[in-house]
């Protein structure tokens, strides 16, 4: 993606902290290649604001209310440049992994600020390698191993859910999509099935077919269903398809 | 000092176990010694209490040697020497007290026929000897035992007051980032608010290191300490923070550890307000009864918030700490109810004049 000289570069700013923002405007005011085209107080603003605005560029705060930043990136898709301001020097890595353009701390000095901001000139001019799709896989896969996903946050336009994993009847794989089930609807979200199933507790989710993974609470029966296939009927009423290799790992678990 | 010659209860205990020993000694010199009874008894009796004292040197040469680190032959050596020494002296003595005792009527004679007992005393007083030896060892692995648990003991009262040092001077360093960014942010738009704040900020920091020391003060400057906390974040959230306080005023004077609410009421803040877009209320309630004093933290929190890290740390701090201190005397419980977070404790109200 090649910009234009005289294009501003769309931006929003995201911080529950009056404060903060106010320092992020400060610094940006000095730039008038910069349009802040909004500015988000939690997570839920930050991806509407995202799907209604496309901005090119984010300053991201990472703990706020109803969406973390990690969350909000996950929603919005990793094809802007993003830069995450925050206070703790522990989400770093994590922050590189799913291909942010930088990571300030909090204070943030202003050599430091024009860093980064150099930094997404050249991430949104095309010189830096943009993030590829598989971002969103990875900010499921940068998670701390042995803390799984307590929740699924979904986008449908410009609004989010939260689906508490709990309320996860099953996930099913529709080509990049997944559509997971809960609480008699479907919600659609882009990620691969398999991202998903390494992100979900194996004690609680078992993945029983190429496209389906169960939550194991809702596993009522296993039905033999033809010649070495099996269905699982859920308290929902529903029939999931178990393929053998799903057979066996859900006869392992339900043998324990 | 000896161990046994430290306490006078140990040393008659020590005497009376010689006791039989005279005996046996009494025998001795009475049947196969050829002593009349009467001599037999007199000189048994004020040779084992010589003897006595002769054997609780050897706690010296058993300490020098120790049982787990010093090889067989030196061992053998220097108590079979030092039973031969102890011996000797033995016999002196018991040659002095045949020649003082043959002066008296009942005993005339006695030295001659002591000294045909020589033998026999010199072979009584080597096993005597290492038989002081054996008492002594057993006398030094239990006074190394005793040592060893009050070591650990006393480790444990270390690490524990060390934990608690280190807490009292711990402050959430990202309580301290964010509040310096916000200074940052209002030096260029309100200077004379920015330096407020950093007032507000140092006069915090400040009351915090001062309670390092002290093992407990009032509730009243625990609440101001809580104050000096909120006014900071006051600042960083604005209207969103909402503080409310019903204290009765016989509580202000009660003793608590120090640092006891400022983590109730950051965790609040933290957990709580920061997770809601609107903001919410903090309502802490402290109040005396039936000689306890009871402090009630609420919050408003979003149990749909994305999980924060630290979570808990700082509950978990202040109940270790009030298990520690108080025992059973004091309780720690926490409870959601819809939308509200509460943290509840009870302890023990202790005035300044009962606490110290």
């Amino acid at each position: 993606m090649i910009r234009e000289q005289n294009k501003k570069i769309r931006t929003i700013i995201v911080d529950d902290e009056d404060l903060a923002r106010q320092v992020l405007r400060e610094f940006l005011s000095a730039h008038p290649e910069i349009e802040i085209v909004a500015e988000c107080a939690n997570g839920f603003e930050a991806v509407k604001c995202a799907a209604e605005l496309e901005p090119d560029l984010l300053f991201l705060d990472i703990q706020m209310p109803k969406l973390d930043g990690f969350e909000v990136l996950e929603l919005i898709g990793a094809d802007r440049a993003i830069i995450f301001v925050t206070a703790y020097d522990t989400f770093a890595i994590r922050a590189f992994e799913v291909h942010a353009v930088d990571y300030l701390l909090k204070p943030i000095s202003a050599a430091r600020f024009e860093a980064a901001l150099d930094r997404a000139r050249e991430r949104l001019s095309g010189k830096l390698p943009s993030a590829p799709l598989v971002a969103m896989e990875l900010a499921a896969a940068a998670r701390p191993p042995s803390q799984y996903l307590d929740r699924i946050p979904v986008r449908e336009g410009t609004s989010v859910f939260i689906i508490p994993v709990a309320k996860l009847d099953y996930a099913e794989a529709q080509d990049d999509y997944v559509a997971l089930a809960a609480g008699g609807k479907k919600h659609l979200k882009q990620q691969t099935i398999s991202s998903l199933e390494a992100a979900l507790d194996p004690s609680r989710f078992l993945r029983i077919h190429r496209s389906y993974i169960v939550n194991l609470e809702r596993v009522v029966k296993i039905e033999p269903y033809g010649k070495d296939t099996h269905v699982a009927v859920l308290t929902t009423g529903a029939q999931l398809p178990v393929s053998r290799a799903g057979h066996a790992r859900l006869r392992a678990f339900l043998d324990r | 000092m000896h161990p046994i010659l430290a306490q006078l209860r140990r040393l008659l205990l020590y005497l009376l176990g010689w006791i039989p020993l005279a005996g046996m000694l009494t025998y001795l010199l009475a049947v196969p010694g050829g002593l009349s009874w009467l001599e037999a008894t007199t000189v048994a009796l004020i040779l084992c209490l010589l003897y006595a004292f002769v054997c609780l040197a050897a706690w010296y040469p058993c300490q020098a040697t120790p049982l787990e680190r010093s090889s067989l032959p030196r061992f053998l050596a220097t108590h079979i020497a030092a039973a031969v020494v102890a011996s000797a002296i033995w016999l002196l003595a018991a040659r002095t007290l045949g020649r003082m005792l043959t002066g008296l009527e009942e005993f005339r004679g006695v030295d001659v026929r002591l000294s045909k007992d020589f033998p026999l005393l010199f072979g009584t007083g080597v096993l005597l000897y290492l038989l002081a030896v054996g008492f002594h060892y057993v006398l030094l692995a239990v006074e190394a035992s005793r040592e060893a648990e009050a070591r650990v003991m006393q480790a444990s009262v270390l690490a524990r007051e060390a934990e608690l040092r280190a807490l009292k001077a711990q402050v959430n360093p990202h309580f301290l980032f964010n509040s310096l960014n916000s200074i940052s942010a209002l030096t260029a738009s309100d200077p004379s608010k920015a330096r407020e704040m950093c007032i507000l900020l140092g006069d915090f920091l400040r009351r915090t290191l001062g309670l390092g020391e002290k093992p407990s003060i009032p509730l009243e400057e625990e609440m101001s300490l809580v104050h000096a906390f909120l006014a900071v974040e006051k600042i960083r959230y604005g209207a969103r923070l909402r503080m409310e306080e019903i204290i009765d005023k016989e509580a202000l004077d009660a003793q608590v550890p120090p640092l006891l609410l400022q983590p109730l009421v950051e965790n609040a803040v933290g957990h709580g307000i920061a997770n809601l877009v609107e903001g919410g209320w903090i309502r802490l309630t402290a109040q005396r009864c039936d000689g306890d004093l009871s402090i009630v933290v609420e919050n408003l929190f979003d149990p749909e918030a994305p999980p924060r890290r630290r979570n808990g740390v700082g509950l978990a701090n202040v109940r270790q700490r009030l298990e520690a201190r108080y025992g059973d005397r004091a309780s720690f419980g926490t409870n959601i109810e819809g939308q509200c977070f509460r943290v509840a404790i009870r302890l023990p109200a202790e005035t300044k004049e009962r606490a110290s």
